[in-house]
């Protein structure tokens, strides 16, 4: 018999990230008992790194700015897949949750008439980040954590949840998880349950994701019977630092780019002018003194080439390095030195400044910074309704990294702190109306809180058997290089054997040391997660034969119609049934995947953008 | 898996002197990895985890700095382990690593630092003013760059306890820790107080229950500060000055009452204090005061011979 605490909420929250402290906020202030789950401290989640700043038409430094301007950014940069009534609502909505964040306490920086300041960023027509500094996140999840104590919110801190838990008719109970200091066991009840668990970047060898990125939510909500949408769709991010190694794939921020930094290849060469896409031609410089007019008045030239969406410029890296015009670590040269003063530099981007002295002994007001892609982000996620974050499952609702079709193929930098607060709002709402109506007593099962525990504590059971370190590894290097940024046919069927190989090894995995604090078991009961996602990616990324947006084919180049149509979603048709994965989860060779047709867009946000064409 | 350091250590070899243990005791155990390029303290953390002893408890997130987890003592410093590169520790020495002395120790290089959520609850939270009819039709309050500036030097806080655990008040005093609430939580009253819009008074809060006279400005808060934040000389010495003015200075106690100042009583900030909810919720683990002194200069004892459950084998 297992032994485990009970608790009983309204709603839970996993995640306390952004958009789980928003939702959170939401829920309690509709007068629900409500609490949040995190698996690290608080304050510690994964958006605290996010750097340049919040997308919203404010119109505060370009008053032409609107939501439908910012809406059409959304679309173009995600290549038209994204769920078209998200990226409304994101366009709508932000500016009011940007402003709410003053009200409790944000201090962004300020236009000279002292209104919320807002920087330049690729694929963004107007400047439209609110920032402080190179620090937004850290900002924004310390305002929403405040707000969070001040409000009376209970948070459950380094507590890993293992899995989600239903009643007799498939609707959410709640969850099972263990606290992470003492290896003690641990069972929620809840009418309705929010995941905002962030991102998957973790199964990459160079990513810009913490540890904690390792799909728990995506995962979790799988194995429940949820679906899921564009998981091919992944992002790398341009710019990650690529020296020394220890550090290969820390963010560096699009901020320098916004704020005038360019990139060059070995002979000091502007080479973003050479990859400018059909689709962004007509909004962009043709040569260096159009663009760099453009800093100073958008209205004086076209933006530089150096600022079209993210897959656009990582791509062009990558070819730059491939034709051997890269620098010494194989990266290419991010300049900001020759472009601004060292003091502006100090003060736009201190924390890049410290960042490279401190890691790199690199002075990035005297010398170039040496960059490359870096595995960020993951578009693709569980399938939502838009306006509630509802899933298709009862009573699971998802908001942020882990919820998919706002950002379709590719996200503009900004909108994931926007897309938290919007949709992390959002989400606590839509549980909390759930929750409030929700009819009869949630049940818990007590076979399947001791079936998840049982599997969990297994390892400790075995000698003799895998080290989860190696199968974390071996996952990170099969994903990096055969699901990486560029992709075909015959490495993706390879990645496919191996992860069904390591999915048999994590089975094997024996551990010591005992429960409590044991990151190696911490890891071997991640690793479920994080084989789940990486099938999710690597079988999206098969189905997907066509290029666009994050997800590229080098055997299929081009953006095919047809494909721009579908999102290839994802489940489990016999969850519930199936637990042969490790751990007890179902196997990952129970994935299955189908081309369904996307959202059609209404005919009056279609002419938005033949009017702009 | 556990190494005879001596046996197998070349020129390239870098020796990881790491404390494992839990509240009941612990020591030092030895680990000998090979050197390589660039690397941090956490990346070598990282390779003894992986290859040598998987469970060794070791607390981080971001690995950049930038989510203040990684907090131990190196070589006797309270420092990031993600921020302290290899390179600039002394060569050819043993390089220690301590868990963080001013909070309990939950297992090895993890402490159980909830003393400082509690704090946190404790602190009267932000309070704006209203938006006047023009920042109503503007949507936003307005603030000039070198007001938000006071306030943001503290908002680059990571929350690292650092700060904390480097304070003489509270680093072998344990019995202080119910009235002070120390340097990061000084910053953060800072903060508010300077925050051109808050209208919250917390004065008679610091020097009540907070124990703010308790501090005599040394100054190792800001030393062993990663965010470079100047808490002694920008938070902690202005919130003095401040505490001394609403107590002793008649003719502000009275201009505030004339220009109904936007500052509340201290009465009211108590009462706007969140009411003590539970914020940050952590296991009943045993708390036993101040974890085991670490003595930096005692010998090192191979891992196998660790008195503890929590060596490697």
């Amino acid at each position: 018999m297992s032994e485990y605490e009970t608790h009983d909420f309204d709603v839970i929250i996993i995640g306390a990230g952004g958009a789980g402290l928003r939702a959170a906020i939401e829920a309690r202030s509709r007068g629900l008992r409500t609490a949040l789950v995190c698996k690290s401290l608080l304050g510690k989640a994964h958006t605290v790194m996010a750097e340049g700043g919040v997308a919203a038409a404010l119109g505060n430094v370009y008053e032409e700015d609107n939501w439908k301007v910012h809406f059409r950014d959304t679309m173009r940069g995600g290549k038209m897949l994204n769920n078209w009534r998200m990226a409304q609502l994101h366009a709508q909505e932000s500016p009011d949750r940007v402003r709410e964040l003053e009200d409790w306490g944000a201090l962004f920086d300020r236009t000279k008439d002292g209104l919320i300041l807002q920087r330049d960023f690729g694929g963004h027509r107007f400047a439209r980040l609110a920032h402080v500094g190179d620090r937004t996140g850290l900002e924004l999840i310390r305002t929403l954590q405040q707000k969070a104590v001040a409000d009376g919110i209970e948070v459950f801190m380094e507590v890993k949840v293992l899995r989600l838990l239903h009643d007799a008719d498939g609707a959410i109970s709640g969850l099972v998880g263990y606290w992470r200091p003492t290896g003690e066991f641990v069972v929620f009840k809840a009418k309705a349950v929010v995941m905002a668990t962030g991102g998957v970047g973790k199964s990459w060898t160079y990513t810009s994701n913490s540890w904690e990125s390792t799909g728990d939510g995506h995962a979790m909500a799988l194995w429940a019977g949820a679906d899921l949408i564009d998981m091919e769709c992944i992002q790398f991010h341009p710019t990650g630092m690529v020296w020394p190694l220890s550090v290969r794939g820390i963010l560096v921020t699009e901020g320098v780019r916004g704020d005038g930094g360019v990139l060059r290849d070995s002979d000091g060469k502007r080479f973003m002018f050479n990859y400018i896409p059909p689709m962004f031609a007509a909004e962009t410089a043709e040569t260096e003194e159009e663009g760099d007019r453009w800093y100073d008045d958008h209205t004086a030239g076209r933006r530089p080439p150096e600022l079209l969406p993210r897959d656009e410029v990582a791509r062009s890296i990558n070819s730059e390095v491939k034709a051997g015009r890269g620098s010494p670590h194989g990266g290419v040269f991010l300049d900001i030195a020759t472009r601004r003063s060292a003091e502006d530099i100090r003060r736009r981007l201190p924390s890049m400044y410290h960042q490279f002295k401190e890691l790199a002994g690199v002075d990035i007001t005297a010398e170039a910074m040496e960059v490359g892609p870096t595995c960020h982000y993951i578009m693709g996620g569980i399938r939502v309704d838009a306006d509630s974050t509802a899933t298709t499952v009862a009573g699971l609702f998802a908001a942020g990294e882990c919820a998919g079709g706002m950002h379709g193929a590719n996200r503009l930098g900004g909108n994931s702190l926007s897309d938290l607060l919007v949709f992390g709002r959002r989400a606590g709402g839509g549980a909390a109306e759930f929750a409030s109506a929700r009819q009869g007593e949630v049940s818990l099962d007590e076979g399947q809180i001791s079936e998840a525990i049982d599997a969990a504590v297994a390892p400790f059971e075995k000698e003799g058997g895998e080290n989860p370190y190696d199968i974390q590894h071996d996952l990170q290097s099969t994903m990096q290089s055969l699901v990486g940024i560029i992709r075909t046919g015959s490495e993706l069927e390879e990645a496919m054997g191996k992860l069904e190989e390591l999915e048999e090894r994590a089975t094997r995995i024996s551990l010591s040391g005992g429960r409590k604090y044991n990151p190696g078991w911490n890891l071997a009961t991640d690793l479920p997660s994080m084989l789940s996602v990486s099938r999710l990616t690597a079988q999206g990324a098969i189905n997907r034969k066509e290029s666009r947006g994050g997800h590229t084919r080098d055997d299929f180049p081009k953006p095919v119609a047809e494909m721009g149509a579908v999102n290839f979603v994802q489940r489990i048709p016999i969850a519930g049934q199936d637990t042969n994965g490790v751990g007890g989860t179902p196997s990952i060779t129970s994935i299955t995947v189908t081309p369904e047709p996307i959202l059609v867009m209404p005919d009056d946000l279609k002419e938005l953008f033949e009017e702009a064409n | 898996m556990a190494e005879e350091p001596e046996d197998t250590s070349t020129p390239n070899d870098v020796t990881m002197r790491l404390w494992r243990g839990d509240e009941t005791g612990g020591a030092f155990a030895e680990y000998v990895m090979p050197s390589q390029e660039g690397e941090v303290v956490l990346d070598v953390i990282h390779r003894v985890q992986a290859t040598k002893a998987p469970d060794l408890a070791c607390r981080w997130n971001c690995k950049a700095g930038k989510c203040g987890s990684c907090s131990a003592e190196i070589n006797g410093r309270p420092a990031l382990m993600c921020m302290t590169r290899m390179d600039t520790l002394p060569v050819g020495e043993a390089v220690t690593v301590a868990p963080m002395r001013t909070f309990p120790i939950l297992r090895d290089l993890v402490t159980d630092v909830s003393y400082n959520y509690e704090v946190a609850k404790r602190i009267p939270p932000f309070n704006p003013r209203d938006k006047t009819a023009d920042e109503e039709e503007a949507g936003g309050y307005r603030m000039q760059q070198i007001d938000v500036e006071r306030s943001q030097e503290f908002r680059k806080c990571i929350e690292c306890y650092l700060c904390q655990d480097v304070c003489h008040v509270i680093r072998d005093h344990e019995e202080n820790k119910t009235a002070f609430a120390g340097p990061r939580f000084f910053a953060r009253s800072a903060e508010l107080e300077m925050h051109p819009l808050d209208v919250n008074d917390r004065r008679e809060l610091l020097q009540q229950e907070q124990g703010l006279g308790k501090c005599n400005i040394t100054k190792c808060c800001t030393e062993v500060c990663p965010e470079h934040i100047k808490i002694t000389d920008n938070a902690i010495i202005p919130l003095k000055e401040r505490v001394v003015d609403s107590r002793y200075d008649p003719l502000a106690w009275l201009g505030r009452k004339i220009l109904k100042h936007t500052k509340r009583t201290p009465a009211e900030a108590v009462e706007n204090s969140p009411a003590g909810g539970p914020a940050a919720i952590q296991p009943d683990h045993p708390v036993k005061g101040i974890p085991t002194p670490v003595h930096l200069t005692e010998k090192p004892v191979a891992v196998g011979a660790s008195p503890t459950d929590a060596s490697a084998e």
